[in-house]
Parts: structure tokens; sequence; C-alpha cells
């Protein structure tokens, strides 16, 4: 039988022209497109090289051992102008980091507080929520952004004529205090006797409700949980024996502040923007993935007697989440790449430093290449990531 | 015997406006807190935002510059140039209200209304002189002609599509000009500046990003691997990476990339950088499109006997395209916002005008929010008119109801 087929398609492509075999076409296609496009790609690199020739530019990446030479306004590790360009890529890449993962928790707290008063029967709450959102993703969020470091953190007053808030937190042209608990000698065992507790109470979580879902027996494993995750950090204060944090408190010495967090407006102002811009495309997401959920389920789980909460968590969240996280992952990756933006207001991240280090030493090429590899990365990973666990909670689909 | 109780059941009654407030407002005490809270949020965001509009800002920066936000420094003796292409626009307006009604009509009256203020803008600062506003008044006119042509047999939305297409090009000739033509002067695009550059750079955007994208989108699909390959990474590098990125490198590097006497015009690599970003998104769009259409569609043309271009041309694009033009709606708002990057590779744009005539004038250092609060306000209004237009077209078109 198979021969058969097979000698019979023999003797159909010596009836077909070449030209007309299918076969034929789909590699010549193949091997067209790949000469184009490598032969657009050489051409390029050709041109480079001998402009590169002609001004006397380097390609390569030596530079990158070069000292640097260029201040850097704030670094989340000690830097200074005599370290390498290549150490100088290094804080650029843990600023942008540093305000992507606080964006991203903040931006997806503020987008699901939105999202669900958007869902409000509350009408005043719900049109509330829908303004929020129409305003922030009708404007760029360049001009967002602009608004307010120029219009908002610019137009602060002088240090000496602080806004204070209770805490106590302080605002002013140089950014925002913040009273920030600090780890004493003894916050070792404390910090150990939280982790503990997280460890504990989540091994009892998922011990307990697989124990009720199994038996039907109630196990209040959410109370018991909360009194695990309360008491043993609370054990661990007295192990410790004195008080394990003391609170950083700003205060003003001369013309500054001393102590506490201290925030620069640029980032602080980067930080309010990209979360409330990103806020506004997260509530989107969860208003629609809740509303992706047939109503239903909800009636059906209240007519099993189950509580609000119990309905929310138990049976809306899990399918809602199913529709929600793919969204919500490109909304991430947009608020990662959207931090470039901070280049314009004058936090130091990737992409500044990028500019800097373009300026001060020339090799666009080379630099631009590095900077597009490490949000290429950042993308390719967090995508991956959140890709398995999205996949994991797929796998429970009916 | 039998009496029939007749019972009269009335309908239920609308509820009044209190029944209104106590369902929607008040119907447990935690929506009363939640309502108060949301009250005190309202009335005093309202009043703060109002008094500052109407008595602490100070408009002067936005009311006395509205040629410099509109046109940039495009010479002034060459305005009527931009008059001209206006006035095709107020045109195709007229003839696209009269062929498709509805949504079309609800922009060009919107459209209408800004040459309206136009007409009437404050008489103080750099302003608009009196044959500006009788031309911008005239516009109204124009659109009418258009309105009344658009009902003839003659034109077909086929037609109309098609001179909105070649109205792109026209307006750019226009603009540009001619490098030794005595009526049409060049004018090199470092003059060109606000809206009009925002406007050029994002329409000139997706619809050279579109053809791009189709091809993408089918190269994604394809069966032969390096054809599908080729087209992943591109897609997924310029999707990986920021628009910024993108800019700098068409804008900064793109001379060292190509041979030494060829210059690309700055406005020309802006617009290279925006394309191939947004050809990306558009690829993917439309392969959401492809991806909609039944497998079946693509049988019955084989069994017809088309071959595998027919098939695209005819079979599948067609119907894949119509289904993708809500997102592509939507992405062009998004390319709209994101042309105020341009103004970080040193395009004014409407971004960039308004900063610069803040840094030009000492006097309006302190009105920054003013400018900004304008500039936010005009993408609010253009963006907000895109989305409710593409909320309309998909009901329209009944995408996702079949």
């Amino acid at each position: 039988m198979a021969n058969q087929t097979s000698n019979s398609s023999r003797s159909l492509s010596r009836e077909i022209p070449l030209w007309r075999d299918e076969r034929v076409l789909k590699v010549a296609a193949q091997i067209l497109s790949a000469v184009l496009v490598i032969g657009l790609l050489v051409w390029l690199a050709g041109n480079v090289v001998s402009a590169a020739n002609q001004r006397g530019l380097s390609l390569g990446f030596r530079f990158l051992k070069e000292s640097a030479g260029f201040p850097i306004g704030e670094t989340p590790i000690p830097y200074d102008p005599s370290r390498s360009f290549a150490y100088a890529f290094l804080v650029g890449v843990l600023s942008t980091l540093k305000v992507s993962v606080v964006g991203i928790v903040f931006a997806t707290m503020l987008g699901i507080i939105v999202g669900i008063a958007r869902l409000s029967s509350n009408w005043l709450v719900n049109r509330l929520a829908l303004a929020y959102i129409e305003i922030h993703r009708n404007i760029p969020l360049l001009v967002l952004l602009f608004l307010w470091y120029t219009g908002v953190f610019i137009t602060l007053p002088r240090v000496q004529d602080s806004i204070t808030w209770p805490g106590p937190v302080y605002l002013n042209q140089r950014g925002l205090f913040i009273t920030w608990p600090r780890l004493t000698s003894t916050g070792a065992v404390f910090v150990i006797s939280i982790l503990a507790a997280i460890i504990l109470a989540s091994v009892a979580w998922s011990m307990l409700s697989r124990y009720q879902i199994k038996t039907g027996r109630s196990t209040y494993y959410g109370w018991v949980s909360l009194a695990i995750l309360l008491l043993v950090p609370l054990l661990g204060w007295f192990l410790a024996g004195g008080a394990p944090v003391r609170f950083d408190t700003p205060v003003l010495q001369g013309f500054n502040f001393q102590g506490g967090l201290h925030l620069t407006p640029e980032f602080t102002a980067l930080l309010i923007g990209l979360v409330t811009y990103t806020a506004a495309f997260i509530a989107e997401v969860v208003r629609a993935g809740i509303q992706a959920v047939s109503r239903g389920q909800q009636e059906a789980a209240r007519a099993l007697g189950l509580r609000y909460w119990q309905v929310l968590s138990l049976v809306i969240m899990p399918q809602a989440m199913r529709v929600i996280i793919p969204p919500l992952i490109s909304q991430y990756l947009n608020l990662v790449k959207n931090s470039s933006l901070a280049f314009f207001i004058g936090y130091p991240e990737l992409f500044f430093i990028g500019r800097t280090t373009t300026n001060q030493a020339g090799r666009a090429i080379q630099v631009i290449l590095l900077v597009m590899t490490v949000y290429l990365a950042i993308s390719l990973i967090t995508s991956l990531v959140l890709n398995i666990y999205n996949r994991r909670i797929q796998l429970v689909e009916r | 015997m039998a009496t029939i109780s007749v019972e009269i059941v009335e309908p239920p009654r609308p509820p009044g406006p209190l029944a209104w407030l106590r369902e929607n407002l008040f119907s447990n005490w935690f929506n009363s807190i939640l309502t108060m809270i949301s009250l005190v949020i309202v009335i005093w965001g309202s009043i703060s935002a109002l008094r500052w509009v109407f008595f602490s800002a100070d408009w002067t920066p936005v009311a006395r510059n509205p040629l410099l936000f509109l046109v940039g420094q495009y010479p002034r003796e060459s305005l009527w140039r931009v008059g001209a292409s206006l006035a095709i626009v107020s045109f195709l307006a007229g003839v696209s209200w009269r062929q498709w009604g509805g949504t079309m009509r609800a922009f060009v009256l919107l459209y209408a209304a800004f040459l309206f203020i136009g007409v009437f803008w404050s008489p103080k600062g750099e302003t608009l002189t009196l044959p500006m506003r009788i031309f911008l008044a005239s516009n109204l006119g124009f659109i009418l002609l258009g309105y009344l042509i658009g009902g003839l047999k003659l034109i077909t939305p086929r037609l109309v599509v098609i001179a909105w297409a070649l109205s792109i090009v026209i307006t750019l000739m226009l603009l540009n000009g001619f490098s030794n033509s005595p009526i049409l002067s060049h004018v090199p695009t470092g003059l060109w500046g606000g809206l009009m550059v925002t406007l050029i750079l994002a329409v000139g955007g997706i619809a050279l990003s579109f053809p791009i994208g189709v091809i993408l989108a089918l190269g994604r699909r394809s069966s032969l691997p390096v054809v599908k390959w080729f087209s992943i990474i591109f897609i997924e590098v310029v999707r990986g990476v920021p628009l910024i990125g993108i800019l700098f490198l068409s804008s900064v590097t793109l001379p060292l990339f190509l041979p030494q006497d060829v210059r690309v015009d700055l406005l020309l690599r802006a617009l290279v950088g925006m394309t191939l970003f947004s050809a990306a998104y558009m690829a993917e769009n439309v392969r959401g499109g492809l991806a909609a259409i039944p497998p079946g569609q693509e049988e019955a043309a084989k069994a017809l006997g088309l071959n595998n271009f027919q098939i695209t041309i005819l079979i599948i694009l067609p119907q894949a395209l119509r289904a993708v033009i809500p997102p592509i709606v939507g992405q062009f708002i998004s390319l709209f916002k994101d042309t105020t990057l341009a103004s970080g590779v040193a395009v004014l744009e409407f971004l960039a005008i308004g900063r610069s005539i803040v840094q030009s004038n000492p006097a309006y250092v302190s009105k920054q929010a003013e400018v900004l609060v304008f500039i936010a306000a005009v993408f609010w209004i253009f963006c907000y008119m895109l989305s409710y237009a593409s909320l309309r077209l998909e009901a329209a078109l009944g995408v996702g109801e079949r």
C-alpha cells in the first residue's frame, strides 16, 4: 500500500515541471527568503564596518572595562565615577529592576482595587473607577510622567517648609522622606520566625484545605493559618529579647533630612506615573476576567451555601485567574518597558545610563545592542516564568 | 357562578429618584460609607479642579501660540499648504459622512467643532490672522461640499478609501515641497512640528506598518520553517524592547547602517522606527484575525482549485482583515500616544513643542502645568473619540457575534 502511493507520487512528480512542483517551490522560497534576509543583514553590517573604519570607531566591547567617568544621581548599589562602564551598566539594570518590581506590586494592588470598584453595584464608586480608567488610558504615559514630575514634584516646597504627614512622612523638593523600620541586632531571630511562620502557615493551609475538600468537614484552615502567621512571629519577638525593629525617622539637620527612607523626586514621580498608568490597564484586565465567569457559577455557589468571600475565593477567582493571567503578563512587561521613559525625567535607569554612555564614549551601536538585549532578556524570562505558572493553572481546566 | 376576580397587575413603575438612590447608593451601611467617601472625593476633586482651571491657572502660553501648537515652525509664508491639506481633509470628511453616516457623522461634527474653536481662538499673541479665521470657517463649507458630492452615485466606499490613501501622499508632497520648484519650495522637516507631526507620525506609522504586519503575520503562520522563524524572531524581538530604544536605534544608529552618501531625514528616521515597532504589533493583531477564520474556508477554496496565493488574497485576507479593524483602531490609539516618545530623538511633535514653548520664554517656566494639562486634554479628546469609534465599529461590523 505504502509502496504504491510512493510509486504513484513519484510518477506524478515526473509529470509536474520543476517550477510547479510544490516541494521544490517550498525549498526555493525558503532559500530565497533566507538569502534576502541574510543579504540585508550582511549589507547593513558591511556599512557599519566601513563607516567605523572610515571614522576610526571601534566596534568591540573592550570599552566596557574603561572607567565610566560620569556620576549617577541615585544608585541601588555603591557607585563612583571611577568604576567601569560595565559596572555603571549593572547599576542601570538594577535601577530598572528596582522600579519595575516595586511598580508591578503597587500597580497590581491599585489595579485590583479599581477593577473591583468598576464592578461595584454602587453607582458612584463605579463611575469614579470608570473616570479613573478613562483618564489614564487616553493620555500618553510620557505626558502623565511630565505632569507628575514638573507639574507636581518640582513645584513642591523647599526642605524647610516640607509638607508633613503622620508617620512622620515629609514631602519636599528633594523627594519623599519616610519613617522606615530597620532591623536591630536582635532582628535576625525575628526575621527567621517570620519566614518560619509563612512556611508553617502555607503548609497548614494546603494540608487542612485538602483535608476539608476530601472529607467535607470544616477545618477553619483560614483562621488556623492566620493564627500561625500572627503567633509565631510574636513568639520570635519574645525569644529575641528586645525590640527586633527600630523605626528610623527622618530628622531635619541643617539643609536636609537625615535618616529614614529617602525616595528622590525622579524615582517617586516615575513610580507614581507608572503605577497609576498601568493600574488603569490592570483594572480593565481584572474586570474582564471577573465578568468572564458566568453568573450561574456565582448563583450555584451561593445556592450550595458558600459565604460571600468563599464564593469569591473558591469559585470566582480561580476561574477568573485563567482569563486574567495572560493579559496581566503583558501589562507587567509593558511596565518594565515603559520604565525606560525615566530617561525623560532623569531617573538613572538602564536606558538613561545607555544614553549617558553614548554621550561619554560614543559606541552607540554596542550600547544600544546591550540595552536592547537586557530588555529582551527581562521580557523573555518574565514571560517564560509567568507562562509556566499560567500553564499550571490552566491545567486545572474541566 | 364562577366570578373571575380581575386583578389588574400594574407594570412595574420606573423607580423614582429616591428609590434609585436607595438601590444604587445606599443599599446597605457599607455601600453608604463608600458613597459618602466617593462623594467627598468627587466634590473636593471637581471644586479644586474647576478652581484651578478657571481662576489660578494662567493659560497665556497656550492661548498665545496656536500656530506653534498646530504646525510648529513651519514657514508662515507657506502656511497655505497646510491650509490646502486641511481643505482636502474637510472635503473627504464630508464625503465620508455621506457615505458611512453613524460614527462618521459624530467624528465630522467634532472636527467641525474644532474648526469653530479655531475661528474664535484668543485674539492675543501670535494669533490667527483674519484671513486664517475666514479660511477655517470656510472649511465648514468644504465639509458641506463633500457631503453633497458624496451623495453622487459615482462615489463608492472603495473610492473614498482610495481617496483618503491618496490624500496622505498629496499632503506629504504639499508640505515637503520639491527642492527645485519655484511655487512649492522645499521645507526641511526640521521646521515641521506640533500636532501636524504627531498626526503624520501616527497615521504614517499605522499605514506603513499595515502591509509589513500582514506579511509578517502570514509569515508566522507559514509552513516554511525559515520564513516562519524569521517572522517570529522579528516580531518577538521588537515586542520585547521599548519603543524609545527602537527610535534611538533608528535615529541615532540608522545613518551608520546605511551607505555614507545616503542621508535620511530626521522625521523619516523616526517614522521608520515607529513603523517597524508598529509592524510587530500589527502582525500579532492580524494573526488573531487569521486564527479566527474557520479552516473550512481554506479547504473549500482548495477544492475549487485556487492556488495558495489566490486563497490568501481572495479568501483568507478579506475575512481576516474585516475582523481586525477594531484591534487596529486600538493599536492606532496607542501608537498615537506613543508618538510623544519621538520628542526623545529631537522630533518636535506636539509634546515637544509644548515643552519648547515653556523653555523659550522665562515668563512661561512657571506655567508648565498649564501647557501639560492642555496637551493631555488634546490627547484625551482624540483618544477617547477613537476608542468610542472603535466600539461603534465593533458593533457595526458584528465582530464576535458570529
